[in-house]
């Protein structure tokens, strides 16, 4: 690296930001002293909250569409007067077992992740020649996780057969329409949660590293929680505003 | 101090190492995983700017199509034959949406911003390799969806690079509504999906991956402007994703967000009570952010370049950043002013109208900077240097009818005429190209290990500089005499006729400004291969880039991470050997 002495006494460097040779105080990225794994999962969880506030977005997005749509009246061609053509859709009572159950997949997804953890630590010490700690674990969070995700999203499927049996199709009236939209978005977005944890699950049976499987669980924890935050959201706003 | 030296020296070897760990995946070998299927983001950046490339050809064409159009109404065109007025909207529908989405939003932040952000700020790749491979790929096809819209039935859709409702809502709106419509709509959702996965990746990068001593306040103004474009991203792309899938379920699936009780043909469409002003207001949500999401890269190179070529630190480093910040900040909060003619409460219109006369401000203290910086400056002019003060010269240009179409009494009579189109081909369009080219030239070196022909290239300058003048000044006067724009044709309307000599010397002027893009484009591919060698840092700049190998290195350094001793724009400092010091030098000036 290049050094120079100077010739002249300076009084006033002319400098664009400070800076100077001197290293400033504060965290710098790759600069901390974090060890590798902690570097992954900060950044996996950096990641994870950057993309959380875009999937918020589209769903405040919905929400404005939603609460618009609401207040607008419509013109009636046979008697050439604006209505007021706003009924909310009478909800399925399934969509409260729905929620009940998407509520304890959030909870076992906590588990898998404090077990994934656990599993961590340990693994630290299984890689010793000859130890073994207690391999077999209890229950496959991860697993049960999984089986309530997808649990959810029948249930969910059923609950628009419901609707649909009751007359209220995609484009019946505008408040099924957000109906459909509403849940089918979240639907979607749970399954990519879904498709998370078995990619983190195979990954354990690839026997890639603990560390890869603890943050992937680790991130997709975070997301489930967020799944299951918005819905309660969306639930809300369906019954609650009009 | 010898103690001292070899304790880092340790710390410097043990980040090596973890920095290479971190930059998990390996040099690739095989064809496909290098230059196809590549995680590297100075591949993947090359595709994003190779995809920018391959569409503004199509968009400059499509604009040459439309302007023969409008002087020589009865000429039958190659590829397109007889051009019909549906066929006329059709090109300026594909020329808006090729040339704002996969042209200046594709090539300042996806290509330049991948290629360098992470170089710039000593990062070995960005944050999320595999999810930065997907952006680019979801980006690609997005763009194949949307060529593929020219060749089906019915053909491209007719609705405008916004896509009003409800004529992109009907499919029986228009000839191209039909498939045309829902294959521009899935095309821009993909690219949504792909800006939102970009967006993702930029700003965890940013915040996440800076070397030692890269604090936020010594990163590169460049780098600004692409963490804050990716924020603007992240919060304007999901916006337009669900306005987006909003329209597609008006058109497939027979709902009625946007679609009120219309007649089409004298038939009662099966929609009733849906507002198409809820379209408008999401899609310019997402719109005018747009606009700075196209032209802060720009700013954000414009003001590197004009201080590496003036030598001089940047004039107020951090009022740029703060005006960069409050841009972005104003730049949600002015939607409302593309909407004037939509009809609006006075009160919001006055509310936007003021919000948006004081993005004047933040835009007026950098374009003060640039000029601060300029000023007494030891200039020197290669070509990347004219783009940037051609940049700075279109930014004041284009951005002083601003204020004029921010009051809606002005607007009203001008918004649907040419006045609007010279408007933001001026600032949105030729000043963002302007940054590309500016891009292109300053780090063509970097990127293919020669230099560009610094003669051909100022030839393109001048061409380009004098021909875009030439093409969109014209416009502000056939605006202000009332020439409506999107009409196909004006000859055989008389009020029209004496304006026609003006249009005539726009289509001249525009073969002569695409023509001249054909040598930028031979000098680009010629200089690939036969240009001169380039030095590692043939500019002497300070920043990272060139501190590394030309080309750089798979992880970038060679093995090692950075440290960052300084800020990025000290040129000319008082004792020094050289004019510039580097970001990596270690100086021994002592502070004040």
């Amino acid at each position: 690296m290049a050094s120079y002495t100077p010739t002249v006494s300076i009084d006033d460097p002319r400098t664009a930001t400070g800076g100077n040779g001197v290293l400033p105080p504060g965290w710098g990225g790759d600069g901390d002293n974090f060890g590798l794994f902690d570097t992954r999962l900060r950044r996996a969880r950096l990641g994870l909250v950057v993309g959380l506030t875009g999937i918020a977005m589209i769903f405040i997005s919905f929400t404005s569409a939603y609460v618009i749509r609401q207040g607008l009246p419509t013109l009636d061609p046979r008697t050439n007067t604006l209505l007021h053509d706003w009924f909310p859709v009478p909800l399925p009572r399934l969509l409260l077992i729905n929620t009940g159950v998407l509520l304890i997949s959030s909870v076992t997804m906590e588990l898998a992740r404090r077990q994934a953890a656990r599993k961590r630590a340990l693994a630290q010490f299984v890689s010793v020649a000859g130890a073994s700690v207690n391999a077999k674990e209890e229950i496959s969070w991860l697993a049960l996780t999984v089986v309530l995700g997808l649990s959810f999203l029948a249930g969910q499927w059923m609950a628009w057969r419901e609707l649909a049996a009751s007359g209220f199709y995609v484009a019946s009236s505008p408040s099924s329409s957000f109906v459909y939209l509403l849940t089918g978005m979240h639907g979607v977005h749970l399954f990519g949660g879904v498709v998370a944890l078995l990619t983190a699950g195979v990954t354990s049976l690839l026997r890639r590293s603990a560390d890869s499987q603890l943050i992937a669980v680790d991130v997709t924890g975070w997301y489930w929680h967020f799944m299951a935050v918005l819905w309660v959201y969306i639930l809300c706003l369906l019954e609650f505003v009009h | 101090m010898a103690g001292s030296t070899g304790g880092g020296e340790t710390i410097m070897a043990t980040r090596e190492i973890a920095a290479h760990e971190i930059h998990a995946h390996a040099a690739p070998q095989g064809f496909l995983r290098k230059w196809v299927f590549s995680l590297d983001h100075k591949v993947i950046g090359l595709q994003y700017y190779f995809l920018a490339l391959t569409a503004v050809f199509v968009g400059m064409f499509l604009s040459l199509l439309m302007r023969i159009h409008l002087i020589w109404p009865n000429v039958s065109l190659p590829l397109v034959g007889e051009i019909k007025p549906e066929t006329y909207l059709s090109l300026l529908t594909m020329h808006g949406t090729i040339m704002v989405f996969f042209v200046l939003t594709t090539a300042p932040q996806g290509g330049f911003g991948n290629y360098f952000l992470p170089i710039q700020i000593g990062a070995a790749d960005m944050a999320f390799p595999v999810l930065n491979m997907l952006s680019f790929w979801v980006t690609f096809i997005g763009y194949i969806v949307m060529l593929s819209a020219f060749f089906v039935v019915g053909g491209a859709p007719l609705h405008g690079w916004t896509g009003y409702p409800p004529l992109s809502a009907l499919p029986s709106a228009g000839p191209g509504e039909g498939p045309g419509a829902d294959l521009w709509v899935i095309s821009i959702a993909l690219f949504c999906v792909g800006a939102l996965m970009s967006a993702l990746n930029f700003i965890t990068t940013t915040l996440d991956m800076r070397a030692r001593g890269m604090s936020m306040m010594r990163m590169p103004l460049t780098c600004w402007a692409w963490f804050i474009t990716a924020i603007l991203g992240l919060l304007a792309f999901g916006v337009l994703f669900s306005a987006g899938i909003l329209l597609l379920l008006d058109r497939n699936a027979g709902t009625s967000f946007f679609v009120p009780l219309v007649v089409v043909n004298g038939q009662i469409a099966a929609h009733k009570g849906g507002s198409p002003l809820l379209w408008q207001h999401l899609f310019w949500f997402f719109g005018h952010p747009e606009v700075y999401i196209a032209i802060l890269p720009a700013m954000g190179l414009c003001s590197q370049l004009v201080s590496v070529f003036s030598r001089k630190p940047i004039f107020g480093y951090k009022a740029m950043v703060y005006a960069m910040l409050s841009i972005g900040l104003l730049g949600f909060m002015v939607w409302g002013h593309h909407m004037f003619m939509s009809g609006m409460s006075p009160y919001s219109a006055f509310a936007f109208s003021i919000m948006t006369m004081a993005i004047g401000v933040p835009s007026a203290i950098k374009t003060f900077n640039w000029l601060g910086t300029l000023w007494g400056g030891r200039i020197r002019f290669y070509s990347p240097m004219l783009f940037a003060i051609g940049f700075v010269s279109l930014f004041v240009s284009g951005g002083i009818s601003g204020p004029f179409l921010a009051q809606p009494t002005l607007d009203i009579p001008l918004h649907d005429t040419y006045f609007v189109t010279g408007h933001f081909h001026l600032i949105m369009g030729v000043a963002s190209i302007f940054g590309i080219f500016a891009a292109t030239y300053y780090w063509f070196p970097k990127m293919f290990g020669r230099m560009m022909s610094e003669n051909l290239a100022r030839w393109h300058f001048w061409f380009t500089f004098v021909g875009t003048y030439a093409i969109f000044m014209p416009m502000h006067y056939l605006g202000m005499a009332g020439h409506p724009r999107r009409y196909s044709q004006g000859t055989e309307l008389a009020f029209l006729h004496p304006l026609l000599p003006l249009q005539k010397f726009i289509t001249y002027v525009a073969f002569v400004t695409i023509g001249a893009q054909f040598i930028f484009l031979f000098n680009l591919f010629w200089s690939m291969k036969y240009g001169e060698k380039a030095s590692d840092n043939p500019w002497e700049a300070t920043t990272l880039e060139w501190t590394t190998a030309t080309p750089p290195p798979h992880d970038n350094f060679g093995g090692h991470t950075p440290a960052v001793y300084n800020g990025p724009y000290e040129y000319s400092v008082p004792g020094a050997p050289r004019d510039y010091v580097m970001q990596t030098d270690p100086a021994t000036v002592a502070a004040h």
